[in-house]
Order: C-alpha cells, then sequence, then structure tokens
C-alpha cells in the first residue's frame, strides 16, 4: 500500500541556512496527522515543498507512490494535492461563488473553456453552492471575498481548498487568527471532512491538534524531532520540554 | 437542511444568470455608438479614429484588467497588423475582411512568440520587457525599408470594397461603419471571453497567483493564451488603421502609441471592457476641446488632467460627479 504522501529525505537550503533537513514524512490513507513544532521549526516551508511552492535541494516526494518532486502546483492540484494558507490567500474582489466556481470548473476540465458560460453549467454552480452551503458562506457568496469578516474569510480559505476534491489536505493553522466564538465552525468543517481524505494539519493550537489528530510528528530546527500517536507525543517528557512547555499542563 | 441547500443553490443560479445579462447602460453605449453616424455625418473620420483606439485600448484591457499584466509594448502587435494589413494590400490583397483576418493571424503568432517574456518577473520587468520587445519592431521596421518604405512608410496602397460590397469614401463613413462593426464584433466576443469560465480565471490569477495555483489553474498557460488573444485584436486594430487610412508609417509601432493606449484605460478604467471604449472617447474629446482653446499647449493641460485623475483617483472623480448629477436633479425635480 502507497502512503497518501510521502517526503524521502527532503532537504530545503536557502543559503546556508537549512530550512529543512532530511525530513522524511509519511502520511497514510485516511490519516488525520499533525505537523507541530515551535516557530521557525519549518513547518511552513515543508508545506511549500509539498505544495510545489518551493523545489527542495534535495530528496524526493511521492504522492500517492508517484513522484511529483518536480511538477508544478497546478498540476499537483490535478492529481489530488490541495493546501489552504496561513495567511488568507483569496481573490480579493470576486465574491466567494466565483472563487469557488472557478476552482470547480478548473477540476472537472472546463476551466479553460473560453466561450462557455457558467450559466449553462448547472453541475458546476449546484457543486459550488454546495461547498458555500458546507462552509456557511451561502449568504454572502454574492460579496466581495474581501469584505467579509475574517472568519469567513477562513471558511473561504478552506472551501477553495475543498472545491477541488483533494486527496490529500494541506492545513496551515486553518484556525489561525479566528475568534474564539467562531473557531469552533472551522474545526467542526474540519473534523466533518470525510475519511477518504487524508489530512495534515499544521498547528499552533494544542487543543486543535489534541482533538483532531491521530498521529503527530514534532518538527524542531527543521528535522522530525519525534513522531508517534496523539497519546504518546503527549505523554513524552522531551517534547514537554522543548515544546510543549505548560501547554499540556493544564 | 435540504431547502436551505435548495435556496443556496438557487440564489447561485441566479448570480450566474445576472452575471452575463446585458445591462441597459451597455445597450445604451452602442445605440449612441451607431446613431452617430447620422449624428455627426462630418465627423466620421475622428469616430473611425476613436473606434480604432478603442479597439487598441480593449486589447490592453484583456491583459492589464483581467490578467494583470502590463505592457508598455503593445504597439508591436498594433504595427504588425497595420503592416500585413498595407503589405497585403499591395501585394494585391485588397478585399480588407480578408486582410484582417490574416492580419490577426500574424499578430497572434508574434504575440504567442513573445508571450513567453511576460510570463515570470515584476510589473517593472514587463513594463521593459514589452518596451524593448516593441522597440525592436521599430527598427526590423526601419531597417527593412525596402518592404515597409521606413520612415516614409508604406505607400501606394489602394484597398477594395469591403466583401467586395462597399466602396471606402472620402468622408470616412464606410470608415467608421466598418471600424464599428469590427469594433463591435471584437468587443462580443471580448465580452464572452472574460465571462466565461476562462476569463473568470484569468481574475483569479490577476488578484492573488499563488492561490490561483493552489486550485489547479495553470497561471503561466493562461497568460499566454490571453496575451496571443491580445496581441491578435491589437492586431486587428491596427489593420483598420492601414485599412481605413490606406497609409502605414512607423508612427503605428511607436511608443506613444502604447503609451496613449495605457493612458486611455487609465481614463476610462480597467477590467470592465468599456474603459477603453470610454477612455478612447474621452481621450479624443478632451484633445480636441484642448487643442482648440490652447493649440500650443494642449499636451500640458491633458498631461495635467491626466495627472489630477490618477493623484485623485478615477473611481473618486466619477463618484463626485455622479453625486453632483444626483443633486442637480434632486433640485431640479
Amino acid at each position: 500500500m502507497n502512503f497518501a504522501l510521502e517526503t524521502k529525505d527532503l532537504v530545503m537550503r536557502f543559503g546556508g541556512f537549512v530550512a529543512t533537513n532530511r525530513v522524511s514524512l509519511s502520511v497514510a490513507p485516511g490519516a488525520r496527522h499533525a505537523l507541530i513544532g515551535p516557530n521557525g521549526a519549518g513547518k511552513t516551508t515543508l508545506v511549500n515543498l509539498m505544495a510545489g511552492v518551493l523545489t527542495p535541494t534535495e530528496g524526493a516526494i511521492l504522492l500517492d507512490g508517484r513522484d511529483i518532486t518536480n511538477a508544478p502546483v497546478a498540476a499537483r492540484v490535478g492529481i489530488g494535492l490541495a493546501r489552504t494558507f496561513q495567511i488568507n490567500q483569496i481573490f480579493a474582489t470576486m465574491s466567494p461563488l466565483e472563487a469557488v466556481s472557478v476552482a470547480v470548473s478548473q477540476r472537472v476540465g472546463l476551466g479553460s473553456s473560453m466561450f462557455g458560460r457558467l450559466s449553462q453549467m448547472p453541475e458546476i454552480v449546484d457543486e459550488s453552492a454546495d461547498i458555500l452551503e458546507r462552509l456557511r458562506l451561502a449568504d454572502v457568496m454574492d460579496d466581495r471575498s474581501d469584505r467579509l469578516p475574517y472568519g469567513k474569510q477562513r471558511a473561504l480559505e478552506l472551501a477553495l481548498a475543498l472545491a477541488t476534491r483533494p486527496k490529500v489536505l494541506l492545513l496551515d493553522e486553518p484556525a489561525a487568527g479566528v475568534p474564539e466564538s467562531e473557531r469552533h465552525e472551522i474545526l467542526e468543517i474540519v473534523a466533518s471532512l470525510p475519511r477518504e481524505v487524508s489530512i495534515l494539519l499544521i498547528e499552533h493550537d494544542m487543543d486543535l491538534v489534541f482533538s483532531f489528530a491521530e498521529t503527530i510528528t514534532v518538527l524542531v530546527q527543521g528535522a522530525i524531532f519525534l513522531e508517534g500517536s496523539a497519546q504518546d507525543i503527549a505523554a513524552d517528557r522531551r517534547v514537554r520540554e522543548v515544546y510543549l512547555g505548560e501547554a499540556i499542563d493544564g | 437542511m435540504r431547502s436551505a441547500t435548495a435556496s443556496a443553490r438557487e440564489k447561485a443560479r441566479q448570480a450566474v444568470a445576472d452575471a452575463t445579462r446585458w445591462q441597459t447602460p451597455e445597450l445604451a453605449f452602442w445605440a449612441v455608438a451607431i446613431a452617430a453616424i447620422f449624428l455627426f455625418p462630418s465627423r466620421h473620420l475622428l469616430l473611425n479614429e476613436i473606434a480604432i483606439v478603442g479597439l487598441f485600448a480593449l486589447s490592453i484591457d484583456l491583459i492589464l484588467g483581467y490578467a494583470g499584466i502590463v505592457s508598455l509594448g503593445h504597439a508591436a502587435f498594433f504595427g504588425v497588423g497595420a503592416y500585413t494589413a498595407g503589405l497585403l494590400a499591395k501585394a494585391g490583397i485588397g478585399e480588407p475582411v480578408a486582410g484582417l483576418a490574416i492580419a490577426a493571424a500574424v499578430a497572434a503568432a508574434v504575440g504567442f512568440a513573445t508571450s513567453f517574456l511576460v510570463i515570470r518577473g515584476s510589473d517593472l520587468t514587463r513594463l521593459m520587457v514589452t518596451l524593448s520587445v516593441a522597440l525592436v519592431f521599430v527598427e526590423i521596421a526601419n531597417r527593412f525599408e525596402s518592404i515597409t518604405g521606413g520612415v516614409d512608410g508604406l505607400l501606394g496602397i489602394s484597398m477594395g470594397p469591403i466583401l467586395g460590397l462597399f466602396e471606402f469614401d472620402f468622408g470616412g463613413t464606410t470608415a467608421y461603419c466598418y471600424s464599428l462593426a469590427v469594433l463591435f464584433g471584437m468587443f462580443l466576443v471580448a465580452r464572452r471571453l472574460v465571462r466565461s469560465p476562462f476569463g473568470t480565471s484569468l481574475r483569479a490569477l490577476k488578484e492573488n497567483r499563488l492561490r490561483a495555483g493552489a486550485i489547479g489553474i495553470p497561471t503561466a498557460r493562461r497568460i499566454v493564451t490571453i496575451y496571443t488573444i491580445s496581441a491578435s485584436i491589437a492586431g486587428v486594430a491596427g489593420a483598420l488603421l492601414a485599412q481605413t487610412t490606406a497609409f502605414v508609417s512607423l508612427e503605428v509601432l511607436d511608443f506613444a502609441r502604447s503609451a496613449d493606449g495605457l493612458l486611455i484605460l487609465v481614463i476610462g478604467g480597467s477590467g470592465y471592457l468599456y474603459g477603453g471604449l470610454l477612455g478612447a472617447i474621452a481621450f479624443a474629446l478632451m484633445r480636441d476641446a484642448l487643442s482648440s482653446l490652447t493649440p500650443a499647449y494642449w499636451m500640458f493641460w491633458m498631461g495635467a488632467i491626466l495627472v489630477a485623475l490618477v493623484v485623485v483617483g478615477r473611481e473618486r472623480v466619477v463618484a463626485k460627479f455622479a453625486a453632483a448629477v444626483d443633486r442637480l436633479r434632486g433640485s431640479g425635480s
């Protein structure tokens, strides 16, 4: 059986700085896998390598056994790898409906249709509406994205990734900056994703990590420090020392 | 829950249907453009020029307003189209529509070949690269004097009747009708294009290229495609000028033409297709009015107005104007 997503001895150097140091990480099919680590541990660099924004100095990345180390970003999305961003990356003047429908059209192969009309593609419109409904964006589907409240923009961030119907989803701090009152909405959505989607969650919030993840990888200074089940990691003295500190005492 | 989903779908379908519907101001615009044939019978030459410049600005709007690609060298494609049409007519292919089609194809080929230069880089590098490409074309046209006529221009173009039916006249009536028809045809294509999934994906890559890639849009390929289409339309505009004036000079490739195209978009606004057309009208009217007021200094005032427009922001100027109109209406009723 292939891993859903796998990195082999991945190295990323920026000049003399080693941001990713021989990382071999395996995400099992259907995994609820979290990647944690202190600031500057290289978590986002690793996500950018997996998503194809950065090209690794050394090593390989496999998606379902297929080598995607040098595949462009869009090609990776086409074969089922999607991501969200830590800092919102939305289409400011477009509405959530337009944005999601672009992603859906692209996925079903109509993204380069020059003379087609969305009004004559009801499947795409319906699917987009369903995604927006699921992420509680139906009310604001026609508004400008940059005028949405932050929590809604965060949900849109997730909606765009889901519209590509990923097999593997990289979530880069999905709840970052979301006020406590709206937080549970995002968490519920993440929790309700089907098991066919393998998820790698990058997160700072320990409550979220332990409520969601079954497997946890701890990254320190660009290298894997420890990997294990959520219980093991929570119980590990060294992890407490280097990273968790007080976070699990309470 | 079920009914909620149904209503979300309904809302989405409604929004999508509304997006492609023709708005009243759009219809009014084209009605006025056609009415101008009868309203200003002595100004057909000027109207013809406005239609051509408007089409050229429209071609820039497609890359700037929709894909976010800045260019200071679009005159290269305008010029390629103009020379193609001119040379064809000289070579005996005097039927304008055929000439237009060939000019469009040649300009598209040149656009495709140079599109790879604008895929990467910042706005500044794109400005420099497009500017340089245009300069290269000026030099080529200058160098091959035996073909292009060099600085003297391409003389002795004689155009046949359009589709074998309509002869060009001195007053420019046929010319304006012809250019307007081509402009409208090209506009329809552009309008359809920008509202298609392809067009929406262009806007996505303009707004956020990182995210556009992350939802699977092949951004480089999109840029190549729209740049090629835009070059082709610019070529058609150039061909129209060559055909309706029966003359081509190095001026068609001039830097000033590229810059004017951008200025017109600044005046009219980019990203909604009418900006180039309205801007072309405003530009021509301002030039006309200013040059009759101060024949020697009209460029100065033109510049001053443009600076004001950019500094204050077109949206605010338009908003103020609209508010003033509202007030007048309010006090009148």
